[in-house]
């Protein structure tokens, strides 16, 4: 098949940017949306020309490091998929894509389609973490979790942190990714010890990125490739309330 | 109070604050609606009860200062957290079709805006009677001010287009405020929609059955 690309140009964060348009012939349908932006740059190259560059990883949607905006949509039109796994033969003969970057100030561009996601590692690093004794490793199961908090917990770890989320947000906002973070501790015995500050320090850490606020607009939770619930949201903002208004002093112990 | 500054500092505290007033502000129009809805009793009904409201001057101010001051903190969040989003994205897209964003979710950062210009109008038409606004008004003769003032065409067109606006800005504040707030659990989560549906029908057909029942006659101008 046939495919008309318009492609967001931009050599680095200084350059302006500006859309190129290619006209591609001999996409299969078995191709993935990399594999046939493999082939765009392929011809790219042989005519002499600066392939799109794109980040892609695993190819597997798992790991998180691919993702791009495809005709308004963040990882294209696929429910829970990334767009490596998002294949040509649920596109048309003939189509007109128009493919951008994540757009947003806390993810400034590097190249072409590639943007600077440190923003997250940023945050992540704020308070995305236990704290666990070093040593011989521990007894299985010598912490019981019941089933339905360790699969809510797991449901939240599912996060790959590619800031889908972040591109499909009218916003701008990270909600989604720091609320998943802080649901997956959350659920869990682990996590708690650290419960207050983490949610103190994640939500500091994402304000200063100079991510959006949350209108509950939900298109986060539609666009995600592994389908993080708005539940995280809540769970988040919860957390912030109490961590924020309701935490510290003396906990009703002795004076 | 260190706390509550370090709290309003972030968006989540804004938006709290911006949820919080919310609810007062939706119970007050609750109570609104119901005092409007004596307008079908008897026409001296409605007559005795602005008399109740306006008979103790101190009651009557601390309400109107402490849904002022909710008013006020609302749109001052409102207003912070949207200009914040603005500026989080510098470069725009140029095709978005980000799903499930309803009408009612977009739709909020002009509806609310609006409203506040309705509300302005609605205080000096009916509360404060202005002349050039409403040549018949009465101090507290409420049934003849409501009916005379909905008896002009476009003015009761503007508040039922006013309300529906109002509907869609309820709809969306009522069920997000629970998300806001964490008030979220797997009983009662995917709840929370629906009953914003039904919370805002009730109240929107409460205030709006006013204006059709004067354009359509059901309630007439009583002398004296």
């Amino acid at each position: 098949m046939k495919l008309t690309l318009e492609i967001w140009r931009q050599k680095d964060a200084n350059d302006k940017g500006h859309f190129e348009t290619y006209e591609l012939d001999n996409v299969r349908s078995h191709m993935s949306f990399l594999e046939m932006l493999d082939v765009l740059n392929q011809e790219l190259i042989e005519k002499g020309e600066e392939p799109v560059a794109f980040d892609h990883d695993c190819r597997e949607a798992i790991c998180g490091t691919c993702g791009f905006v495809i005709n308004g949509v963040a990882h294209g039109h696929m429910k829970r998929n990334t767009v490596c796994q998002l294949h040509m033969r649920t596109f048309n003969d003939g189509d007109h894509l128009v493919l951008e970057p994540w757009r947003a100030k806390a993810f400034p561009l590097v190249r072409d389609l590639i943007v600077d996601r440190s923003a997250f590692e940023r945050i992540q690093r704020a308070g995305g973490y236990i704290s666990a004794r070093t040593g011989s490793a521990p007894d299985a199961n010598s912490i019981l979790i019941p089933k339905e908090q360790a699969e809510a917990a797991l449901d939240f770890a599912e996060c790959i942190g590619c800031g889908a989320c972040v591109a499909s947000c009218p916003n701008g906002a990270a909600m989604l990714f720091v609320g998943a973070r802080i649901a997956h501790l959350g659920f869990l015995p682990q996590g708690q010890p650290e419960r207050v500050e983490r949610a103190k320090a994640m939500v500091a850490a994402m304000e200063q990125e100079g991510f959006g606020a949350c209108t509950n607009y939900t298109s986060c939770e539609a666009t995600c490739p592994k389908g993080v619930s708005i539940v995280g949201i809540a769970k988040m903002n919860k957390d912030y309330f109490n961590a924020k208004l309701f935490s510290g002093g003396n906990l009703g112990g002795k004076e | 109070m260190d706390k509550a500054v370090g709290f309003y500092e972030s968006t989540l505290g804004k938006k709290v604050v911006m949820a919080v007033t919310g609810i007062i502000l939706f119970l007050y129009l609750v109570g609104h609606m119901l005092g409007n809805l004596q307008i079908f009793l008897d026409p001296a009904q409605i007559d005795k009860y602005a008399h109740m409201l306006h008979a103790s001057a101190a009651f009557l101010w601390s309400v109107r200062l402490v849904l002022l001051f909710c008013l006020g903190v609302h749109i001052l969040a409102a207003f912070q957290v949207w200009w914040r989003s603005r500026t989080a994205r510098p470069v725009k897209y140029k095709v978005f079709n980000p799903p499930d964003v309803d009408y009612a979710a977009k739709t909020m950062v002009w509806s609310g805006p609006i409203i506040a210009a309705f509300i302005t109008y609605h205080l000096l038409h009916l509360t404060v009677g202005m002349d050039s606004l409403h040549p018949d008004y009465v101090h507290l003769g409420a049934y003849n001010n409501v009916v005379a003032g909905f008896q002009q065409t476009p003015v009761a067109i503007a508040y039922i287009v006013a309300l529906l606006l109002l509907a869609f800005h309820l709809y969306h504040g009522l069920w997000s405020l629970f998300q806001t707030m964490g008030w979220d659990h797997p009983k009662f989560g995917p709840w929370r929609r629906p009953l914003a549906v039904l919370l805002t029908a009730v109240i929107a057909a409460g205030f709006i059955s006013v204006p059709v029942a004067v354009m359509t006659g059901v309630l007439q101008l009583v002398g004296g």
